[in-house]
């Protein structure tokens, strides 16, 4: 990956953004379905794919199921998704039979803002739809992988700026208001089970439902962290400091990571 | 019975200024030269819609051809931002660009609607964000809660997707019309069913259409003009027949960056190509 900035940890054996793969990968068990987005999921679903879970089963809104690529896909709707699938099914398809339904174990989401509740903004920045600050791409498949599947993990890079006291538009609902938010709006899914950064890990508290950092990097301070979080964030008692990926991941991510061109890589 | 015609006859006949124009395609199957023909004949005002309005829809925007947008996501997949649907939104360039915005399911399920001949969808959708408050392009909202009538359940309503015209590409059709495509098929089914007419481009006109697994068929009299365009998903792809051109997806990032650099590849990649067979030069296919 080798992203320009990316922050070295650990030595320098390895960057924030690999350590971030390997431990988004590490999430995933053997056997679970999963709900990919293109991008760093893919990245991380296939290393778990390559690594400890061979049978993980990949699932992409294109309606490819079961894909088992030799090689980074480039979209999520690359020919090489289709080809290896267990069954290729059409969009609404797989929204509403296989998604919607609960079939689906864990999605994998990215944000462009998110906050203390782990709702996710994917839409506009700034303070009003209709004169947005900055355009996003929106929403996607992200609200329905959200509320329906039956737990969420999401993964960005945590600056202040995407971790923000509030989003400026609730494109997909984390724990929405707080405790008791997602059972009153009917969502079926737990909602998000762990967000994974390139500092380290949150996962929400079993009372509040707020986001709280139970898990850093090696050589990630706690100070770190809260310098880059925009609310006054809560840290578990019992902080874990992330194993550094083994040699078998990183061997893994760099082989997979090398199927691609390096313009091309998920950035 | 589906016409066998140009591709400059089927859109001059099928799409006219101010249509709703839904042409789809996940990835895969992107019509991209029959966006590049509308783009040459010059419709205004159209109402564009596609769940993923990526390159093509970036395309169209900036060339002035739409005025509206219905959509779920709207990015250069796997490179970054739409410039040409960013500078429409964020100023008014080449002009105003009204939204009307879903997810995903919201947009697959509206045009199961439509295709089925309701007025609405139901699923399990929208709740708690904000993509519920919004107001469609007539002013009121496309989504609106639902109670179920037989458990009392609150759902979520869609308004059924009924384009003025569809517009998809795939891999055959034959002399009749009968269009055959496989691999991922995305929404391109629903979307020929929910439109009032229906265009298909094809990489080749067979006698006989054989059986392929997986394969959609839409019979000739569910489609109304074909026309034979072979590379006309370039760069996204067509299975069986070419790869998609992903230095293409990489390098519109910067052609369309700036203005100017984008009506230069107007100039050199659209109106040049006027008169071609199916629009798509020997420079168009970059790999």
């Amino acid at each position: 990956m080798n992203a320009p900035g990316a922050a070295v940890t650990g030595g320098g054996a390895f960057t924030a953004d690999e350590m971030m793969t390997a431990c988004a990968a590490r999430a995933l068990r053997d056997g679970m379905t999963c709900f990919v987005g293109i991008g760093l999921p893919s990245v991380a679903a296939n290393l778990a794919r390559a690594t400890h879970a061979p049978s993980l089963v990949l699932v992409y809104e294109s309606g490819t199921i079961g894909a088992k690529p030799g090689r980074l896909p480039l979209s999520v709707g690359d020919g090489v998704l289709a080809e290896t699938a267990d069954a290729v099914v059409s969009v609404p398809e797989i929204f509403n039979y296989w998604l919607q339904a609960g079939r689906i174990d864990v999605g994998f989401l990215g944000a462009a803002q998110l906050d203390r509740f782990g709702n996710i903004n994917t839409t506009v920045i700034g303070p009003s739809y209709a004169e947005p600050k900055v355009r996003l791409p929106g929403a996607g498949g992200a609200p329905e992988i959200a509320a329906s599947c039956r737990e969420v993990i999401v993964v960005l890079r945590q600056t202040p700026r995407s971790f923000v006291e509030r989003v400026d538009f609730v494109t997909s609902v984390g724990f929405g208001e707080g405790p008791g938010h997602r059972e009153r709006l009917g969502l079926t899914g737990a909602g998000p089970r762990k967000v994974i950064t390139d500092l380290g890990i949150l996962e929400p508290d079993p009372e509040t439902c707020e986001l709280t950092l139970t898990g850093v990097f090696p050589g990630v301070e706690v100070a770190d962290v809260e310098a880059r979080t925009g609310w006054d964030l809560a840290v578990s008692g019992s902080l874990d400091v992330l194993s550094s990926p083994s040699e078998a991941e990183l061997t893994a991510l760099r082989a997979l990571q090398a199927t691609i061109p390096a313009h091309e890589r998920a950035a | 019975m589906a016409e066998i015609v140009s591709l400059a006859d089927a859109v001059a006949a099928a799409v006219r200024d101010g249509d709703a124009v839904a042409m789809e395609g996940f990835t895969h199957l992107i019509p991209f030269a029959a966006g590049h023909e509308v783009i040459r004949q010059g419709r205004r005002d159209l109402t564009l819609i596609r769940m993923t309005p990526d390159v093509i829809y970036d395309q169209l925007i900036g060339a002035g051809c739409a005025s509206k947008l219905i959509f779920s996501w709207g990015g250069n997949p796997g490179v970054g931002s739409l410039h040409r649907f960013r500078d429409a939104v964020e100023n008014g360039w080449p002009g105003p660009l009204r939204l009307e915005e879903h997810s995903h399911a919201g947009m697959a399920n509206r045009y199961a609607a439509g295709a089925a001949g309701v007025p609405f969808a139901v699923l399990r959708g929208y709740r708690g964000t904000g993509l519920e408050g919004l107001p469609g392009l007539d002013g009121r909202p496309s989504v609106r809660p639902i109670t179920c009538p037989f458990t009392g359940e609150t759902l979520t309503a869609v308004a059924a997707l009924t384009p003025d015209v569809a517009v998809i590409h795939a891999q055959r059709a034959d002399r009749l019309g009968n269009v055959q495509l496989w691999g991922i098929t995305g929404v391109q089914k629903e979307a020929v069913l929910s439109a009032r007419r229906a265009v298909v481009t094809v990489e080749e006109i067979v006698p006989e259409l054989r059986p392929q697994p997986g394969a959609i068929v839409l019979p000739g009299w569910a489609v109304d003009y074909v026309a034979e365009v072979p590379g006309g998903a370039h760069p996204s792809y067509t299975a069986g027949y070419s790869q998609r051109d992903n230095d293409y997806y990489v390098a519109w990032d910067a052609i369309s960056r700036e203005r100017e650099s984008f009506r230069r590849w107007l100039e050199t990649d659209v109106f040049a190509l006027a008169g071609t067979a199916g629009g798509v030069s020997e420079g168009d296919s970059g790999s």
